[in-house]
């Protein structure tokens, strides 16, 4: 039986009711402009950012040179932020991200010694492991994920410390390996890094927006009862979007390990952090069911132009850059909030 | 049966599994300690249950607060930060002398905890967002305030709190063992923490039961800043040097994993002091016993997480179905 | 008309039986669905049709007994595969995902692909909009769900259900919170699915609907099967009996529901007024007067405003104007501590959500409401404490081990008690209940229907929601009733009836149709 043969005699059935019942009024204008505002303040402020430091440095901010290093230092992040942005429109979060980047750069390192499929092949084995683990801890345990990821954090951080020796052992990998090409390499004037992040954005939003996937993690965010009732299958599109974090984070690991051609475990402390305020900033509600990644990446790069601002100013200490990330990631929150609450019926 | 009977439970969580989740932290403390009598050398030392205690002090004392904000189904990550802050204020305030420069740090801590709960209770901001842009901001101000350098302080009271004894007991831990005792005392006893375990219970009960919800949630983060600023300063003054970058670096952390470990559940509703106490004495206990082990840090790091997993997973709650 | 043979059932549940922690739900209950049919499960609340119904779809293991598709034994462990098996289910509570766009909704799981195997949204908008403009719907699909009325939630509900290719469609309470009109709609719907020899389950407590649309009924009381048959075979008065389980002549004699006669009131004074009560797309200029002795009933389908207006009284639920007073005293509009203090007392609608807090002991949850005139110096005055609890506990016979249970383990019954006396401890001059009686067992329910009789007679003025309408109809002395958050008319003494609240509901319908929208 057809939806469209169901259709059709639906609309035998409706012949003859002369009404108009069951018509909605249109939104009204302020919960629309309230919408869009909510939806794109992010990018307001990034334009204002930028034509801000355009006219404060110059050419010192305004350059090709520059924008480039903005592109190269955000790639990480935003590989980061991808994964973190399909946790949270699911309704999670992963604590983990930074400890399983510093993680990865050390196997990285370690692998390459074995070539570079296995440099590439390692990280991503054992951070696609433990993001199997919270996924199953998550889905099938219900337990929160707050706290199973925040395990996963102090787990995989003494992880890299044990393969490190504590940190005494650095591993290196050799100059001129093929690996080395994906951190170090450029195409068409661009790092591959930023290649990389681009492609796993375009990815990402196909995923999120055109597939049957990308809908049931808005589904789960949204309402998960509902979306168990629905018949959606709930613990293993959960378990999927936990398993696509960590290795994201890997992925971002291998290749902060290929750019410095080494593996330190010290990384990447705090970046968990740094990518849920560039979700969050970019749009995405923290509770869950709603978010764009196009969002997330105008957060990611405005992250890194407040920190370019800052390094231009120079006499200003870099700690500023946290104070304003910090003031500016609670100044989007509470707006956010606040748009939200006047939109509730 | 509907729904609505589904808020029924499994009489007497008396099973083992339910016991564990409460009170396992007890148990594992214990073993812990028979462990290390056995096989530690020069454990049974008072020198080595002093250093102990020493150590855990500032932990212990964020996870009082931090037990606090997670009795109401909050959390607060800016702990670390406020710490640092605090740090980074007393040098600057020395001057005056200790007891100027003491209070101004406190109430700093106060000021960061109003801050959190204004936004939480006041804006309705996630705990986990307010905290988290306090902590990036926190840390930023501690380090501008010092300059991101380390100072070394010299003043005798500090010093004196940080490192004399009284009766043999350390000042640092005295002070630690009176505010337990104190939040105890208000958790059990008071309006105040009957407040607190409600509004994280059923928080939309505790607003129709006509409870100042707002209210008790602002001083619920207020205590967790000033007790966060407390601990820094005793850490200071212990180590007579004030140092912004390191002062309370994922002390959130620990003292998340003491609370948690300790039987007080994340979903809020029920605070276990001693419980916190013995969580934070476990994982510097732990640690102690790797180190002693000539085990890396690493490992210590490792099993806190399957620690954590493992109160975490007992203290499920069981649902009919 | 029927046929003369009996048809192979579609669907058949045998001896299941499910138990909760001890607490027997379903006890050797068996019901068939026959192809074609439309067949009515009723029973009060609590009685087992819920349920029933999840241990058919897959949401919960039965204990014991079978489940037969088609033939077939099967075990469902997910509610995925009942509905993959062509078992569909509309909820009484709309579950879909009020964030996600109406378009989204219908389609979730099952969106139309382009070639490339994506999801091809323009069709998908454009099938959205044909499938809900065969029920007479057009609305923008791609809104989010959760800002349309509930009524058309609750069609986009039954729309999703229905599309897909199914051979069983279970509906639980489907019309509680659709017009009249979309009543209608929904019968027409139901009987198309007779056509195609869909089997219908329809669970409702509207007993006028059974007569109208269903060919068998089953009874369910207390978790066990008291009558199936035909709906031709049995009379309605016999069917209320049946579902309390009373004698035929007692129901007619007596009523329903364990509420007295009217009221003796004291005086004539009001002890409560609410004048204008407005909220933009909620509450439009409600008042209500209750005087000192009065149970005041406050009748309307789901989503009228009931609740909200309960809730603005209180002080919680925000108002654009509208005014609340107090034995004469004005009252200060938004604040529960205000309400409280001038003396309101509310027991909410939902009492897992709102109202008890689980992990706390009996004694702890009594109290609460009550503290600060429990506090001394800060502390908890554990004596005075005590008292009021022990009061309590035997003035309602509160069933709990001991003071100190956490109150999670007491029986939905008790808890509502503990609810109660929670209220009733700030002694206060208004109550407002909330579906008090809702989802608790026959015995706790006729204990507080007494007990709200012995308060009005008290001197307490009582506001009460509820949607069994026997309950509004049998224990208010006047009745006020909502609409689309305005009151469309008040009744008192002899007006008061089912008939004639239903009138009054679908009466102001009719009023707004020749309206000029669309």
């Amino acid at each position: 039986m057809s939806a469209d043969r169901l259709v059709g005699e639906a609309k035998a059935v409706a012949t003859g009711t002369a009404d108009s019942g069951g018509t909605e009024p249109r939104a009204g204008r302020r919960e629309q402009v309230a919408g869009l505002l909510q939806r794109g303040a992010v990018f307001l402020v990034l334009a204002v950012a930028i034509v801000a430091g355009a006219v404060a440095f110059g050419s010192s901010f305004a350059s090709v040179e520059n924008f480039r290093n903005i592109a190269i230092s955000s790639s990480f992040l935003a590989l980061i932020a991808i994964g973190m942005t399909f946790v949270i429109i699911g309704g999670g979060i992963d604590l983990s991200v930074g400890s399983l980047l510093a993680l990865a750069g050390v196997l990285a390192a370690y692998g390459s010694r074995q070539g570079s499929l296995a440099a590439v092949a390692l990280p991503l084995a054992v951070c696609g492991a433990i993001g199997l683990v919270n996924g199953l801890l998550i889905a099938r345990a219900r337990m929160a994920p707050f706290i199973v990821t925040l395990a996963a954090l102090l787990f995989a951080r003494g992880a890299a410390f044990a393969v490190s020796d504590e940190g005494n052992t650095t591993y290196l990998i050799k100059p001129g390996m093929a690996v080395t090409e994906l951190g170090q390499g450029t195409v068409g004037g661009l790092g591959v890094p930023v290649l990389f992040a681009l492609a796993a954005f375009l990815i990402g939003l196909v995923v999120l927006n055109r597939t049957s996937f990308g809908q049931a993690v808005f589904a789960i965010g949204g309402s998960e009862d509902a979306a168990q009732l629905m018949g959606l299958p709930v613990a293993r599109i959960k378990i999927l979007v936990y398993v696509a974090s960590a290795m994201l984070a890997g992925f971002a690991g291998v290749l902060v390990a290929a750019r410095s051609s080494s593996g330190l475990p010290t990384l990447g402390a705090g970046l968990e952090l740094e990518a849920i305020a560039a979700v969050v900033i970019g749009g995405t509600l923290l509770s869950g069911g709603a978010g764009s990644l196009t969002g997330t990446l105008a957060g990611v790069l405005l992250l890194g132009v407040i920190q370019n601002l800052i390094n231009q100013v120079g006499t200003l200490s870099s700690y500023y850059q946290q104070v304003v990330s910090g003031a500016f990631l609670i100044v989007v929150v509470v707006v956010q909030t606040y748009l939200s609450r006047r939109r509730r019926l | 049966m509907d729904e609505a009977t589904l808020t029924r439970t499994l009489p007497a969580q008396r099973d083992l599994r339910g016991w564990l989740g409460d009170r396992g932290v007890y148990l594992a403390l214990a073993l812990l300690v028979a462990f290390n009598l056995a096989f530690t050398a020069n454990f049974a030392t008072v020198g080595n249950l002093r250093l102990q205690l020493i150590q855990v002090v500032p932990v212990a004392i964020v996870a009082l607060g931090m037990a606090l904000v997670i009795g109401t189904e909050g959390i607060d990550l800016s702990v670390g930060a406020t710490m640092a802050i605090a740090a980074a204020l007393l040098p600057l305030y020395l001057g005056y002398g200790p007891w100027v420069a003491i209070p101004v740090a406190l109430a700093a801590g106060g000021v960061v905890g109003l801050v959190n709960g204004g936004l939480v209770a006041f804006v309705g901001v996630q705990p986990i967002v307010a905290t988290l842009g306090l902590l990036v901001a926190g840390r930023g101000i501690a380090l501008v305030i010092a300059q991101g350098r380390l100072t070394e302080l010299f003043d005798p009271t500090l010093a004196a709190i940080g490192t004399d004894r009284v009766a043999g007991i350390p000042i640092t831990v005295l002070i630690a063992g009176a505010v337990a005792g104190l939040v105890g005392l208000v958790v059990r006893r008071t309006t105040f923490g009957r407040r607190v375990v409600a509004i994280g219970g059923n928080r939309g009960a505790s607003v129709l039961a006509g409870l100042p919800v707002r209210r008790t949630l602002v001083v619920v983060y207020v205590v967790s800043g000033l007790l966060a600023a407390l601990a820094g300063i005793l850490d200071t003054a212990r180590l007579s040097a004030a140092d912004p970058s390191f002062v309370g670096l994922l002390i959130e952390l620990s003292a998340i994993t003491a609370v948690v470990v300790g039987g007080t559940p994340l979903s809020g509703g029920r605070v276990r002091i001693l419980g916190t106490l013995a969580g934070a004495l476990l994982m510097q206990l732990i640690s102690a016993t790797l180190i002693k082990h000539d085990l890396p840090d690493s490992t210590a790091r490792m099993i806190a997480a399957a620690i954590i997993i493992a109160a975490v997973y007992l203290q499920r709650p069981r649902v009919a179905t | 008309m029927d046929e003369i043979e009996t048809p192979t059932p579609v669907l058949e549940v045998r001896d299941v039986s499910k138990r909760f922690l001890g607490v027997v739900a379903l006890d050797r209950v068996s019901l068939d669905l026959r192809p074609g049919e439309v067949h009515a499960l009723v029973g009060e609340n609590g009685a087992g049709k819920s349920t029933l119904i999840k241990v058919m779809t897959g949401v919960y293991q039965p204990d014991e007994g079978e489940t037969v598709y088609l033939g077939q034994p099967v075990s469902y462990t997910r509610p995925r595969d009942a509905q993959a098996a062509g078992i569909s289910t509309i909820y009484q509570e709309v579950n879909l995902v009020p964030l996600l766009s109406v378009a989204r909704n219908l389609f979730l799981g099952r969106e139309p692909k382009s070639r490339l195997g994506l999801i091809d949204t323009t069709r998908m908008h454009r099938k959205a909009a044909e499938l809900l403009a065969g029920y007479g719907i057009s609305v923008d699909v791609r809104r989010p769900l959760g800002e349309l009325g509930l009524g058309i939630q609750q069609m986009v509900a039954i729309a999703r259900a229905v599309s897909t290719a199914a051979r069983v469609v279970i509906m639980d309470e489907p019309t509680s919170s659709l017009e009249p009109r979309e009543v209608e709609r929904l019968f027409e719907v139901v009987n198309l699915l007779r056509a195609r020899q869909v089997a219908v389950l329809y669970i409702t407590h509207k007993l006028d609907e059974v007569f109208k649309l269903c060919q068998r009924v089953t009874v369910l009381r207390d978790g066990r099967l008291v009558h199936t048959g035909d709906v031709t075979a049995i009379t309605r008065l016999r069917l209320v009996a049946a579902m309390l389980g009373r004698d035929v002549a007692e129901v007619q004699a007596h009523g329903v529901t364990s509420f007295g006669e009217e009221h003796q009131r004291r005086d004539d004074r009001p002890v409560l007024e609410a004048n204008g009560l407005t909220r933009r797309h909620v509450l439009d200029s409600v008042s209500i007067g209750i005087r000192r002795g009065e149970v005041v009933g406050l009748a309307g389908l789901l989503g009228s405003g009931r609740t909200e207006t309960a809730k603005a009284i209180f002080g919680a639920q925000p108002l654009d104007h509208g005014s609340v007073s107090v034995a004469g005293r004005p009252l200060r509009l938004g604040s529960p501590q205000a309400a409280i203090g001038a003396g309101i007392a509310m027991l909410p609608e939902d009492r897992k959500a709102e109202g008890i807090v689980p992990n706390l002991s009996v004694r702890e949850n009594i109290v609460l409401a009550a503290l600060p005139a429990l506090t001394r110096a800060g502390f908890v005055s554990e004596r005075r404490q005590d008292e009021l609890v022990t009061t309590f506990i035997s003035r309602l016979r509160i069933k709990a081990s001991s003071p100190d249970q956490p109150v999670a383990e007491l029986s939905g019954g008790n808890q509502q008690k503990v609810l109660l006396a929670r209220i009733l401890c700030l002694d206060p001059k208004v109550l407002i209940l909330d579906e008090p009686t809702r989802g608790i067992d026959v015995g706790a329910k006729a204990e507080v229907q007494s007990l709200i009789d012995d308060l009005a007679g008290k001197g307490l003025g009582v506001l009460l929601i509820s949607s069994e309408l026997e309950e509004v109809v049998e224990g208010a002395d006047a009745v006020v009733v909502l609409k689309d958050g305005a009151v469309v008319g008040t009744l008192r003494r002899d007006e008061i009836g089912e008939d004639r609240i239903m009138e009054l509901i679908a009466q102001a319908g009719r009023a707004s149709e020749g309206g000029a929208d669309g």
